[in-house]
This record gives structure tokens, sequence and C-alpha cells, in this order.
């Protein structure tokens, strides 16, 4: 499969991608340094706080400033890249493994076993991904990674959706018939063709949901259901600026931005990869 | 002369300045930071009342320069020289309102696939009436009569009811008939009608192209014809202009070129186009060759959505037999029940009842991993040469696959097997590593034959294989298919909807209607010497097969 | 036709016994006993006695399938339960708390579909080709926002620092000005992606050629052909997006401290109220059921294709 890919790359690597694209991947690529690598990034402690200096303005020792309790707000920007991206890999991993298996199996199988997980998929689309999600915190309890899960819990009817409908429309190709049509076995014409040819779209589903996902685990560590404090969590981190919106609006801006830029960067490369928000 | 007799609905006037006048034409289109010059130095001239065929492959820039014509370019193209002059003005050049005024009222659109060409939420009689409002009209009731009596003279009757309609409701050809109606609404001076009838059904394409024919007679309008069947501008083209790769590669009255090609290409075109070719001598098989297909009783129902009591039935009784080494034909419009037919040879569907036997062994019996075994001795070529290759395989895979699905050979025989066939169906080397994207249209037929023919198969069903390629592509595969089916020994089924092409390929033929043979026999009877009327009615809608001649008459 | 809505109202109603049951299972059927996690852990320093009788009286002792038919048949005759909290029926608290949500959600979705028809006008726009790019990319920009960080900003922007809005003792209209912009605009972003997909998709259309052709200019094309042929998907994504537009009031009316489901919710999450969860699981799941349901209905006087569908299945 790679020889059949490789010229195809070659010959696009001609080109240089947008400008958009490359900021975005650029984004992505920073977050996951801090994520990885914090201490680089950041030479003072997200959660030591100096007394004396709460609520500094942005400067160049504190370049975003201290908080409440005169935490270095840019360290903790930096470490809140670990949990963010930590719960958003693992909400994308929950819907994606569960998502694609139950698509795959619907779309494959067809008959009964497919209008009972289409039923299952409506049934989840259906009730606010929000309530749903708090559905399973309230059964799992706080903290993130039970967010995590939560969050990913919803994505599940979208990437069971996107599966089937995309292992359907390759079962249909002509390529897919000739490869029967060539004596092809239905287990080697499926890992052979349907699987590759269906993922692309599902890879791209991904990386938006990822967006999402840390859009979600946002909203639920701001409504204080996720990371409890006082772990470095952007939602968490807009959630306690808010107290100082009138004296130090940086505090709340800082945090939000980054995550705007980040679901933007994640929304940007999906689409890149052939995604469509539906 | 015959000529001059044929301009007759527009008199004196072709003599004085012409209606359309093209001049050294240059269109260049931009996209993804390449730009790219699609047409160049095209010049020609359409008189009052004349049909001018545009004619050439794909990518000749035929359709281009007529949608420069009409001053609808798509937004990444644009005219970079010379001029249009329509009535002496030249109109080139003019801002998108003066065009809109333009259009519809002095030259006028006949679009090519009438399914997608009408709005599908608005009714038949809205659309026709649209015309009228945009170009001035108010009166309601002078609207309505004005649908009514188009309608009626397109033949969409009662026109009433017609205009009730809406697109889906009605059939292609009915559609066409629609398209029509709102080109003729304003009694234009010139028709650009691009590629009308290539959707359609040969019949319902000659009784659409009748229509025009008299429509334009009656109104003296000029034609502009763009078309890539050579047949279709003999038939009903005053003069043709045969375009490639965006040059004019010969112009002049359609029986002078068609008689005597001048330019190499048109030359080419000529003895490529399988409606204007001479069919070939084919070598007799030799009448000791057994029967190696006999399809006998072959039913597929299907039951009808919504009814439940009603079945469709797809292929009635299907009945033939095919001789090994010889081509059979299975033609036919849409919904003749000929892919059902072929697919049910192929084993890609069991059919309801009645048996496909290939070399004694019936078909619709096997199923697993008998019918898997089965697969080496009948392959499908399918129509769509873009569909059927995986893209993310190289085209080595691709070929190589049907090898590694059945023998246990090594390695490097099957590679120097998919080298030999990649070779033998006249491709380079070099593609063995490419992906299917990187290859043209008929280079990709060549693979799918390739895939075909490497398992060594004794029968090869091709469902319309080559009804999606240019015509000089075409002519070579049919050449390759005919050099294999001598050296291999190979048994064809052909599945097509061109009469012109199965008189070049098959030995004997099967006519579909309705999911019935209604006529079966060897070609030459056939097409000689038709008992069935709709056969006969097949035979003369071929494009190009009444000749240029055909026309003249009143 | 009859038969087709039938199929169709069977198909809703079997989502929604589907929604209730993962709500119940969700919610009461797996081992967070709701009872037990309130009462056990709290400083009540109730006996596993009166905890025991606590169950009874909620129900929480009987076998499960018993206690899903009992909650079942309450759920549709409208007896939602009691809050474990409060001890008021939930009911109670629905009829005192949807109306503002409703309003705050409405109001919002009014303006979600302003903004994207503005958004999708401003995309077609001929000549100017930058305003064409910016309608193009805010949606996406959009979609990007956390809702609860946009409330926050522009309760910051425009009370704090223009003063525009007061916040303290507001109009009713004035309270509502900001949170319904602030629901707005996530769940714009997506019917304006979905409009303009469209109208691009329409505009390519083989059947606005002709209707250029017959001598149409832009806008007439616009509005008479391609406006038409978008609307059907986006009132479908209009519908779906029902789901994005609660839990964004939910959110919305915590940031701006409303009154209404939000708080509700927040409230029934934060005391593991399960009975108030459940009841507002399953109302916002009819909800999106009918929503979709009357959608599929209309559709096929927006597509007349779609009537012949209906008629013959």
């Amino acid at each position: 499969m790679s020889g059949a890919a490789l010229p195809l790359r070659a010959a696009r690597a001609l080109r240089l991608p947008p400008l958009g694209l490359v900021l975005a991947w650029a984004m992505v690529a920073l977050v996951m340094a801090w994520a990885i690598a914090p201490g680089l990034f950041a030479w003072q402690s997200p959660l030591q706080g100096i007394s004396g200096s709460q609520l500094a303005e942005p400067s160049a020792q504190h370049w975003l400033g201290t908080d409440g309790l005169g935490r270095d707000m840019y360290a903790r920007v930096v470490y809140g890249a670990r949990e963010s991206l930590l719960g958003a890999f693992l909400a994308v991993t929950v819907g994606l493994t569960l998502g694609t298996l139950l698509g795959l199996i619907a779309g494959a199988r067809g008959g009964l076993v497919d209008a009972a997980v289409m039923r299952l998929v409506d049934t989840l689309l259906a009730i606010p991904s929000l309530l749903l999600s708090l559905s399973v915190i309230i059964l799992l309890g706080f903290g993130s990674i039970n967010a995590a899960i939560a969050v990913g819990f919803v994505s599940v009817a979208h990437f069971a959706r996107l599966s089937r409908t995309e292992v359907l429309r390759v079962r249909r190709a002509e390529y897919v018939e000739a490869a029967f049509g060539s004596g092809g076995r239905f287990l080697a014409v499926l890992w052979r063709h349907v699987l590759p040819n269906a993922l692309t779209s599902v890879l791209a589903l991904a990386a938006l949901q990822f967006g999402s996902a840390i859009l979600a685990l946002a909203t639920l560590g701001f409504l204080g259901y996720g990371a409890p404090p006082p772990t470095p969590e952007w939602g968490l981190l807009i959630a306690e600026g808010r107290d100082f919106l009138a004296s130090a609006w940086w505090l709340t801006c800082a945090p939000g931005v980054v995550v705007v830029l980040v679901v933007l960067s994640a929304e940007r490369i999906s689409r890149s990869l052939g995604a469509r928000r539906t | 002369m015959d000529l001059a007799a044929r301009l007759s609905p527009a008199p004196a006037t072709n003599t004085s300045a012409p209606l359309l006048a093209v001049e050294d034409l240059a269109i260049r289109y931009v996209s993804g930071g390449t730009s790219r010059r699609v047409v160049e130095g095209v010049s020609f001239t359409v008189a009052p009342g004349e049909v001018l065929a545009l004619v050439g492959e794909s990518g000749s820039g035929k359709t281009t320069t007529a949608q420069a014509v009409l001053g609808l370019l798509p937004a990444n193209g644009a005219i970079e020289s010379g001029s249009i002059r329509l009535d002496g003005t030249d109109i080139a050049h003019w801002p998108e309102r003066k065009l809109a005024a333009l259009r519809g009222a002095r030259i006028s659109l006949i679009p090519q696939d009438p399914t997608t060409s009408l709005n599908p939420v608005r009714t038949i009689g809205s659309q026709i009436a649209e015309i009228l409002q945009i170009h001035g009209e108010r009166n309601r009731g002078r609207i309505r009569a004005r649908v009514l009596e188009l309608l009626t003279r397109v033949g969409l009757e009662p026109a009433e009811m017609r205009a009730q309609q809406y697109p889906h409701q009605l059939s292609g050809g009915m559609r066409q008939r629609v398209l029509i109606a709102i080109a003729v609404a304003l009694r234009p001076g010139l028709i650009v009608a691009d590629e009308p009838t290539s959707a359609l059904d040969v019949t319902v394409q000659r009784r659409v192209l009748d229509l025009l024919d008299d429509l334009r007679r009656e109104y003296g309008t000029a034609v502009l014809l763009v078309t890539h069947d050579l047949g279709v501008a003999a038939d009903r083209a005053d003069r043709v202009v045969v375009l490639r790769q965006g040059r004019i590669q010969e112009a002049g009255p359609v029986r002078e070129v068609l008689a005597a090609p001048k330019s190499e290409y048109a030359r080419q075109l000529l003895a490529d186009a399988p409606s204007l070719a001479t069919p070939r001598a084919r070598p007799i098989a030799p009448p000791t060759a057994g029967t190696m297909l006999k399809v006998a009783g072959l039913t597929q129902l299907y039951p009808m959505a919504g009814e439940r009591s009603r079945v469709f039935r797809a292929a009635d009784d299907v009945n033939f037999e095919v001789r090994a080494g010889t081509t059979h034909a299975l033609v036919g419009e849409s919904g003749s029940g000929k892919t059902t037919t072929a697919r049910c040879i192929a084993g890609f569907l069991r059919p309801t009842s009645g048996t496909v036997e290939v070399g004694g062994t019936d078909v619709a019996q096997l199923s697993g991993e008998q019918l898997r075994q089965f697969r080496r001795k009948v392959q499908l070529v399918f129509q769509n040469p873009f569909a059927s290759l995986d893209p993310r395989q190289t085209i080595g895979q691709i070929v190589e696959e049907p090898l590694w699905n059945f023998d246990a050979v090594s390695r490097i025989e099957r590679e120097n097997r998919v080298r030999g066939m990649i070779e033998r169906v006249g491709l380079p080397d070099s593609v063995l590593t490419r992906p299917p994207a990187a290859l043209s249209g008929g280079q990709r037929q060549r693979v799918a034959i390739a895939r075909a023919l490497v398992l060594k198969p004794r029968v090869v069903v091709l469902d319309e294989a080559v009804s999606a390629l240019d015509v000089t592509v075409q002519a070579r595969i049919l050449e390759l298919l005919d050099e294999l089916q001598r050296e291999l020994g190979l048994t064809y089924v052909f599945v097509s909807h061109d009469l012109a092409v199965v008189r070049l390929i098959a030995d004997t033929v099967s006519v579909m209607r309705s999911g019935q043979v209604v006529e079966s026999g060897p070609v030459e009877t056939v097409f000689h010497n038709p008992a069935n009327d709709y056969t006969r009615d097949l035979i003369a809608a071929i494009p190009g097969s009444a000749g240029a001649a055909g026309k003249a008459a009143p | 036709m009859t038969r087709h809505l039938a199929q169709r109202i069977a198909q809703a109603l079997l989502v929604l016994l589907a929604a209730f049951t993962v709500a119940f299972v969700l919610l009461q059927a797996l081992p967070g006993d709701a009872v037990l996690i309130k009462f056990l852990g709290s400083e009540m320093g109730l006996t596993a006695d009166q905890i025991a009788e606590l169950r009874v009286a909620y129900g929480a002792d009987a076998p499960i399938w018993e206690q899903y038919l009992h909650t079942l048949g309450n759920f549709l005759r409208g007896d939602f339960g009691y809050s474990i909290r409060s001890g008021v029926p939930v009911s109670q608290l629905l009829t005192e708390n949807l109306p503002s949500t409703l309003r705050l959600s409405l109001l919002a979705l009014a303006a979600a579909c302003a903004v994207a028809v503005l958004l999708a006008l401003l995309s077609q726009v001929e000549g100017f080709g930058w305003v064409r790019a910016v309608a193009r990319s805010m949606p996406s920009f959009f979609v990007a926002v956390p809702v609860f960080w946009l409330g926050i900003m522009l309760i910051q922007v425009f009370s704090f620092q223009l003063g525009l809005v007061s916040v303290i003792a507001p109009e009713p209209w004035e309270e509502l000005i900001l949170p319904v912009f602030t629901l707005a605009v996530p769940i714009s972003a997506p019917l304006a992606q979905v409009l303009i997909r469209n109208i691009d998709a329409v505009f390519g259309e083989p059947f606005v050629a002709v209707a250029r052709a017959k001598g149409a200019r832009h806008q007439w094309v616009l509005w008479r052909h391609v406006v038409r042929n978008a609307m059907p998907p986006t009132l479908t994504m209009a519908g779906v997006l029902f789901g994005e537009l609660l839990g964004g009031a939910v959110v919305t009316e915590t940031v701006f401290g409303l009154g209404g489901l939000g708080g509700m919710t927040q409230q029934a999450v934060a005391n593991q109220d399960v009975a108030v969860l459940q009841a507002i699981v399953v109302l916002s799941a009819t909800a999106f059921v009918t929503i979709s349901l009357a959608v599929d209905l209309v559709m096929p006087l927006l597509d007349p294709r779609l009537s012949r569908a209906v008629s013959a299945v």
C-alpha cells in the first residue's frame, strides 16, 4: 500500500501547502511540545504561587501576569496543555475505537445488526451532548479522566455513523467488486480495499473531534466537573480568572485564546484531510 | 448545389455578414497557481440559419469555446485574446450586465445533461416562463399562453398538465424537449447546443435531434453544435470544425471533410469513429469450436418499491449460446437488462431462475469457494476505468492481486507475469509503480483488461468497457481486444448500448429490450436484415448511418 | 402518506424509548445508587435502617426491571418523580425553569439563523473578494470559541469596558442581549457552513448554467434558483442543532447567572440528583425527536422530489 501512496505524496509535496495549514500544524506542534515537556517552555511553577505578587499585570517576568494566588499564568497555561491534550486524546481514542468498531460491524454485516446499531446511534444523537456527558459523569464521578471518557462516549455515535457510511460507500465501489471478481476472499478484500479507503475520512473526523473534545473538556472543566483545582486545566483557568474579570481580564482571556487557536487548528487540519462537518 | 439547398431557410443573408464570427480566440484557465491555455487561435463563422458542428474529443476545447460564445466561462477561465462578433459587434469583453441581456434573447443554450439541467424544485411551466420574465414580459396571460404553445410545439402534451409537473416526473428525453422549448422561446438567432443528446438513448437522441432540426428550420435559427460524435455532426451539420487540444485541425463543409479529410487528425478521427467506419472483416470462428457459454431461461426479478405484489423483470427468459473464441454482444438501451444478464454470467448476481453454463459448469449454482474458483474462468471488465481501480494501489499491485488470490507462485514469478501482461496491453513498464490517478482513461482501461487477463480466463465479460472513452482511444482498445482474442482464444460477452461499436467487434448479437431478447443472430444478418421493428429502429438511429445525404431531403 | 407518517412516528417513539432507557441505565441502573451516594457519604449521620427506609420510599430496593417499568409508567403519566435533594416534584421544577430557557433558546436560534443567512449572503457578494473570504472563515472561528469564554469576554467588553449593557439590575430585555448573542454564535457556525457549502454546490449545478443562459443575472439566480435548493439541508441541520442549543443554553445561563434549566442541571449534577437529570435528558430527547420529525414532514414541501418518495413508501 505504501508504494501506491508514495508517488502521489511526492507530487503534492512540490506545491507549498497553504499558509493557514502550516500555522495550524505549528500551533498543534507547539501545544504538543508544551504537553510533553512543559518545563522547557515555562520555568516557573504552575502550582506554587509567589506571595506578594498576586494579580500582577503581564510583564517580562510574568508574560501573562499572575493569578489570585500569585501563580504565573503563562506557566499554568503551558502546563494546562498536558491536561487538555491528554484528555482530548483519551476522548478521541474512546470515540474512535468504539465508534469505528460499531460502524464497521454495522456496515459490513448489514441487516438486523445494522438496524440495531443505527437505532442506538440515533438515540445517542437525540440526547444533547452536554447532557449525555453529564449523565456519564454522574455515573463515573468527577475528575479529568472521567470527563474525558464522558466526552469520548458522546462522540461514539458520530464515529459510528461516519464509519458505517464510509464502509457502505466503499463496499459499493466498483474496485471492491472488482477485487471480489479477481477471486478475493471477504476478509482479504475488507483488509486490502475497504478499510484503507474508508479510514481517511474517519481520521479526518478524528482530527475534528480532537478540537471538539478540547472544547467540551474545557466546558466541563469550567462547570467544575473535570480536573479539581489546583490542576491547571484550560477550562478551569477561565473559571478561576472569572472572579478577577474586572481587575485582571487577561487571566480569562489568555487561556480562552489558546483554546480557540488549538480548536481552530484542529479544524483546519481536519479540513485538509477532507472532513466535512455534518 | 445540395449545400446551398440546405441553407435555404435563411436565403440571402448567408452571403452578407455572418451571424457569429469568432476570430483568433485564445482562452486560458488558471487553477491552483498554474495557468493553461486551453483554446488557441480558434476562428470560425456561423451564418444565419446554419448548423456548424464543433467536433473533438475530451480536452479539445470545444465546450470551452461554446461557453465563451455565451459569455459563460467558468470563473477561473478568461478570454486572453481574439474576438467574438455577434451581428458584427465584438462581445468578447462585454460586461456581465450587457451579456445577460443578450443571452436567451439572441443566443441561447441547450445543455448537455437534461437530468441535471432543470431546477428540481420548480415546475416545468415556471422554468419556461422564466426566460420570458427575465426578458421583460410581465403579462401573466401572455406568458401562460406562450408556455403552453411552446410545450405543445416540442411535443409535450397535454401542455396544461406538463406545465404543472416537476422535472423528476419526466423522462430524460422529455426534459431535453423542455430545454429545447426554453432555448427557442425568444426565437434567438443562435442556439449553442452542447452535446445535446449524449446522455440519451439512441432512439431518443434521434427524435430529439429531429425536433431541434425542425424548429431551427422553422425559425431560421443558426446552431452551434458541440459534439464528440462525428456521426451526429455528419447527420446534422452543414459545416464542421474539428478541434484537438484547443486548436483547429480542419474546417469545412461537412461532406468535404468526411469525404476527403485533409488533416492527419481528422483522418484518424474518421477512421476511428465506429458509426462511420466500415466494419472490418472478422475471421469466422471454425465451426468445430464448441459452445463455451450457454444461457438458458435466465430470469432476474426484483420486487417493485412500494408495491409488494408486483415484481420488476430485469431479465426475462434470456437465452443464447456463444461459441468458444467468438464475441457475443448484448445490445440495448438503458433498462434493457443487458447489464443484469452480464452480471449473472460473471457470477456477481444469482439469477432468480435459469442457468448460465460456462464450459459445462452452471454458474447460478455456485457459491462460496466454488464461486471463487470459478472466477479464474470468467472475468468482468467494468465500464468506468476511474471507479474500478482502487485509488490506493499501484498499477503493479492491481494487476498482481488476482495472482496473489489464487496462485501460490513465487513473488518473482508473479512479478514476471504482471510485467508480461502490462507489456501485452501496450503499457510501459514505468506505470507499474504509479497509482491509477496518474493514468489517462484509456490507460486505466488497459490496466483493467490486464487485471482481467492475468488469470488466463476463458470468458471475459466486457460491460460497456469502451463507452466512457474518446473515439480514438476506444478504437485502440477495440483493436487490443481483437488481438488478445485471437492470441489467447478468448470468448467475449460484449455489453454495449452502441450498435456501431457492436458491429465492429461482435460475431453474434442479442438485441435486448425491457429484459427480453427481441432478436438474436449473426451480426451481419441482424444489421442488414433485421427481423424486429425495434432492431430496425435502433439501427436507423445510429448517428451517421443516414450519412450527410439523409439530411438533404426536405 | 399516512402510512409513512405512522412509520415515522413509530420510529420516533422507538428512539424516545431508547433514549429513556439510556438515561435510566446511565443514571439509575448502574451501581452508583443515588440514594446511597447521597445519604451514605453525607454528614447527616443516618443509620443503615434509615437509609433502607429511604430506599424503599424512593423505590430503589425493587428489582431493576421493576424500577424501570415503574419509572417508565410514571414518565408516561407525566410524573417525573421527586428531586432527591429538595424533595420538590421534578415537574414543578421544570415548569418553573423551562420557560426562561425556552425563551433564551428560541431567541438565540432566531439570531443564529439571522447571522448564518447574513454570512451566507456575504459569502456570495460579487466583487468584494475580501468580504467573501472573511464571511467564509467566520464559521470556523465561531465553532472554535468556547461558549462560556465568549460570554465572559462579552460581559467584560460590553458591560465593564464600554458600559453599554448593565449587569447590575438590568432591564429584562437588556439582560437577554448578551446571552442570546453568546448562544447564537456557536449555533450559527454550522448553519452558516452548511448554507454556504450548499449555495456553492447549487451554483455549480447545470441548471444554474441554464438559468444564466436564459439571461438571468446573479441576484436573480441566487434568489430564484439557488436559495430554494440550498434550504432543505440547512433545515435538517437546524433540527440537528437543537441539542447543541440546549447544551449551550445550560452553559450560557451558568455564565450569566440566569435562572432556568441550566442552573437546574448544574444543581442536579452537583448533587447527583438523578431524577432531575433523567427528566431533563428525556425531555430534551423528546424535543429533539419531535423537531426532527417535523423537519422530515416539512421537507417534501420544499423539495417535490421527496413527496414522491413519501407517497411511494
